[in-house]
């Protein structure tokens, strides 16, 4: 009963999430992406991908298609493997829309109705809605954030499967990978991440990028750490909300059931707990919104950062490689011309890279600077507002009780 | 604590109505490392009752000063000492600022308007202490009583009880008073049957032996509220006697231990089979609303019990975060965004300790008074069911009375003139056991009329302090919160 919620938004606030992760897009008029809708089925997202442009490009300068998890997916590794772009640090994909856990929450609730009053039934409902809802703006949240970045880079944004992607109003057909190409995916994983070591290993002769490999490596592990923890910390959070919640009902309970003069202070402080119950859920919410996503963005950008350095290290090997080639080559003379067209080859594949490297790095830093700036700011502003809150309800209840002793 | 002693440490905490702190544990080294106690640091100076400064007189400003230790319920941490009330000559008192709300003694009581009884006894237990070793180990309390009270031989006393006196203290009362439907504060528990929500069975706890101090001295300040029991001679010798005869019968397999369980059992099986006409709705009423505040006491108790639990989880958590956010703070390569992340832990981890203590405030305010709660309804329910027996006792002699009168009017017929004397005897017997039953009856209803009404009156003044004292220390925390984001607020601003 509850498996089949069909939610259909509309949103206005969590385009503002997009911006907050990235502060620095630039909406020109050129081509604005953004998720203008979105349904939530079964086990599916839907997603309305809308675009304005003026791009000659485009048949029409404002246009929408609908869009499911698995086309973004095929779009960034797309990207990935397009040797073009292999100078450029990649927009992490979105992360899977994942309601398992909510509506699993929803399953038992609707098993348990028969053991909890009516009032206590709709409040749980009602709170599982409204987390359900979070979870859901948040996905919709990152599969436009993702769009978002793409439009705002100066090269990808030309890419033409990103135009299909944009455009084209059929499906796209792009099933989801097969469980081959799923074992060939995870072979290739573990030799990329032989071939990492590896290629971590070569020292790197430029400065610049000596101290980025050093520094990205140590950085990613500790935002993975931090985000972890903070999703711990939030989830207590809003544990320690619902018990607040449960008291505020046993409260309304004993309130209506006292028969002295308590029955009226019972009252007025369920009610206070109700509220005070509403902010301390907003609070973890927010902490969720402005620190939690924001550390595991960041993790997924740093590892595209260290992906981009990783092809750039496998660049140089290549590089050197041939260069050893091209001398055994002379040396032997033998194949010289073809030995030197591959060093040649690999050389500016090296040199194209670490040009695009070094400014998507200097980007990638500015970028982070300004998010996390924006965010943190926001989230003490936004916890100074509900202490401030708390605080008001706290004492003017305060004031009320103790008033009537 | 007398507040007249000091300012609260920290503004806008407003004094605590029961002034008397007089809670006491022994301080001793803190085990939580991490914390910046000084043990030794025994101010004079009072702390309300605030989930913060449990202990020691800091200056308010000096964020990072405010090492509280906690008293939690799976880690022996000790409590810090803090002040004690009117004399300094009274050994150090920790306080464990929650329990100082259950004083009953008013006589430092600021709020005068309360009209507070002339009662004027002020009792404090402390300094657990391990005596004896092995098996015969137990922990001994130091009671101190400080009273004016002319029942009392002396002003001030002091002695050494343990745990099983008060038990033994309890079972005495009970059977002196429970049949006469006095309300019998029930005796404090070795151990908790704690029931943690999402947890499905119940853990039994040890409690630590600074909770247990707490409880037994909420105990002794119920028990003495009662103006019969303080007249007792047990309960003047349990506060006065240096010795104290040692209760062996409380202990639990002792053969007046099983004697208990037995009995209990067989009450158990009497108030089922016992249908009493009850000609009072009054009784009945009463009887319904102590079922439904039981069954609504137990469940916010567990709830609460939970919001303990995750409210340590959550400080847990968060300084784990903190730690972490330090860390990457230190690897971030510019310098001002490192900056203000290494703000931010600092930030998360003086907001762990804030949740710390409101896990205690929560813990030693609300969790304890509803536990007391919970025990005291089953002690009034108890009282009730001795109406019960009570009246079926009557019921019976009557019916006895009634046989007595057949057997009489048989002998009668049959004509034996010597077995009717002892026939004439025997109802004369019974009709005596009747009159008492009746007796009894009355008294016993109208003592539990009597008592009901100050049981309700006391708890209203309970929870009404209590809560305030917690929305108060609620009021504390969200003050904090504040200044601390507002200190962090322009680190944030200042990242380049």
């Amino acid at each position: 009963m509850m498996s089949n919620l069909d939610i259909n938004f509309f949103f206005e606030d969590f385009r503002l999430n997009a911006y907050i992760l990235n502060v620095d897009l630039q909406t020109d008029a050129t081509l604005q992406v953004d998720i203008s809708d979105a349904l939530s089925e079964r086990d599916k997202v839907k997603f309305t991908v809308h675009t304005k442009s003026t791009l000659p490009n485009f048949k029409q300068n404002e246009f929408s298609v609908v869009r499911q998890h698995e086309e973004f997916i095929w779009l960034h590794d797309s990207f990935v493997e397009n040797e073009e772009y292999a100078g450029y640090i990649i927009p992490p994909s979105p992360p899977r829309p994942d309601f398992d856990a909510s509506r699993e929450k929803l399953q038992k609730l609707g098993e348990g109705e028969g053991s909890m009053t009516k009032e206590e039934f709709t409040k749980m409902k009602q709170e599982l809605e409204a987390e359900y809802l979070a979870i859901f703006k948040k996905t919709v949240a990152m599969h436009e954030v993702f769009l978002c970045r793409v439009a705002a880079h100066p090269v990808l944004r030309k890419d033409l499967n990103f135009h299909v992607f944009l455009e084209y109003n059929q499906d796209l057909s792009v099933r989801g990978k097969n469980k081959k190409e799923k074992l060939e995916d995870f072979f290739k994983n573990v030799v990329k991440s032989a071939d990492g070591v590896l290629v971590a290993g070569v020292k790197d002769v430029d400065d610049f990028f000596e101290h980025e490999k050093t520094f990205l490596l140590e950085y990613h592990n500790r935002v993975k750490d931090s985000s972890a923890k903070s999703d711990r910390m939030i989830r207590s959070h809003k544990s320690a909300a619902d018990d607040i919640n449960r008291i505020a009902s046993t409260l309304y309970t004993l309130g209506t059931q006292d028969s002295t003069d308590l029955c009226k202070f019972f009252l007025k402080v369920s009610e206070l707990f109700e509220k005070t119950r509403k902010i301390e859920a907003r609070v973890a919410a927010d902490e969720d919104l402005k620190l939690a996503d924001l550390l595991k963005y960041y993790l997924r950008e740093s590892q595209a950062a260290k992906d981009l350095l990783y092809r750039r290290g496998r660049a140089l090997v290549d590089y050197e490689n041939a260069n050893k080639a091209l001398d055994k080559a002379r040396a032997k003379n033998k194949d010289v011309l073809q030995a030197e067209t591959t060093q040649q080859v690999c050389c500016q594949k090296f040199e194209k890279i670490s040009e695009s490297a070094k400014q998507e790095l200097i980007d990638f830093k500015t970028r982070r600077v300004a998010a996390f700036r924006k965010n943190l700011v926001e989230l003490a502003e936004l916890e100074l507002k509900h202490a401030k809150g708390n605080l008001q309800l706290l004492q003017s209840c305060l004031g009320v009780l103790k008033g009537d002793t | 604590m007398a507040e007249e002693r000091e300012p609260p440490p920290l503004p806008g905490v407003p004094e605590p109505q029961d002034a008397e702190d007089l809670f006491v544990s022994a301080a001793s080294a803190m085990e939580d490392a991490e914390r910046s106690l000084s043990p030794e640091d025994i101010s004079s100076s009072s702390n309300g009752p605030k989930a913060e400064p449990m202990l020691l007189d800091h200056d308010p400003d000096d964020l990072f000063a405010e090492a509280t230790e906690e008293v939690s319920l799976d880690s022996p941490e000790r409590q810090m000492i803090l002040s004690d009330g009117p004399s300094p000559a009274i050994t150090p008192v920790t306080i464990n600022p929650r329990a100082d709300v259950f004083d009953r003694s008013p006589d430092q009581d600021e709020d005068e308007e309360e009209n507070r009884d002339t009662f004027d006894i002020q009792i404090s237990v402390s300094d657990p202490e391990k005596v004896g070793d092995g098996m015969n180990a137990y922990m001994a309390y130091k009671v101190t009583t400080k009273t004016s009270l002319s029942i009392f031989s002396r002003d001030e006393v002091c002695v050494k009880r343990r745990f099983s006196d008060f038990l033994g203290l309890h079972s005495k009362l009970a059977s002196k008073y429970m049949h006469i439907g006095y309300i019998v504060p029930p005796a404090p528990e070795k151990s908790i049957v704690g029931q943690r929500l999402g947890r499905r069975s119940s853990a039994v706890t040890e409690l630590d032996p600074d909770a247990k101090a707490c409880l037994c001295c909420r105990y002794l300040l119920r028990t003495v509220k009662q103006p019969a029991l303080l007249k007792d001679p047990d309960v003047l010798q349990f506060l006065e006697s240096s010795e104290l005869p040692r209760a062996v019968s409380t202990q639990a397999l002792s053969g007046a231990g099983i004697l208990r369980m037995v009995n209990k059992a067989a009450d158990a099986v009497n108030k089922m089979t016992i249908k009493m006409n009850e000609s009072d709705a009054w009784f009945e009423e009463k009887q319904q609303q102590f079922e439904n505040l039981d069954v609504q006491l137990r469940k916010l108790h567990a709830s609460v019990e939970s919001l303990v639990f995750h409210r340590k989880e959550l400080s847990v958590n968060t300084a784990s975060f903190a730690k972490s956010a330090a860390m990457l703070g230190n690897s971030e390569d510019h310098t001002a965004l490192s900056r203000a992340l290494s703000q931010l832990a600092e930030v998360e981890e003086k907001i762990d300790q804030l949740h710390q203590d409101q896990a205690c405030a929560d813990f030693y305010l609300i969790s304890e008074l509803l536990g007391d709660y919970v025990r005291l309804i089953t002690a009034v329910k108890g009282v009730f069911d001795q109406r019960m027996k009570t009246w079926a006792k009557c019921q019976d002699a009557q019916v006895m009375l009634q046989r007595k009168r057949e057997a009489e009017a048989k002998l009668q017929h049959a004509n034996k003139p010597d077995k009717l004397q002892q026939a004439k005897d025997e109802i004369r017997e019974w009709e005596g056991k009747v009159q008492q039953g009746e007796r009894d009856f009355e008294q016993i209803s109208k003592n539990i009329r009597r008592e009901v009404g100050r049981f309700e009156k006391d708890r209203v003044k309970d929870f009404r302090v209590v809560i305030i004292k917690y929305l108060e220390s609620l009021v504390h925390t969200q003050q904090q919160l504040i200044k601390y984001w507002e200190a962090f607020l322009p680190e944030a601003k200042a990242i380049a």
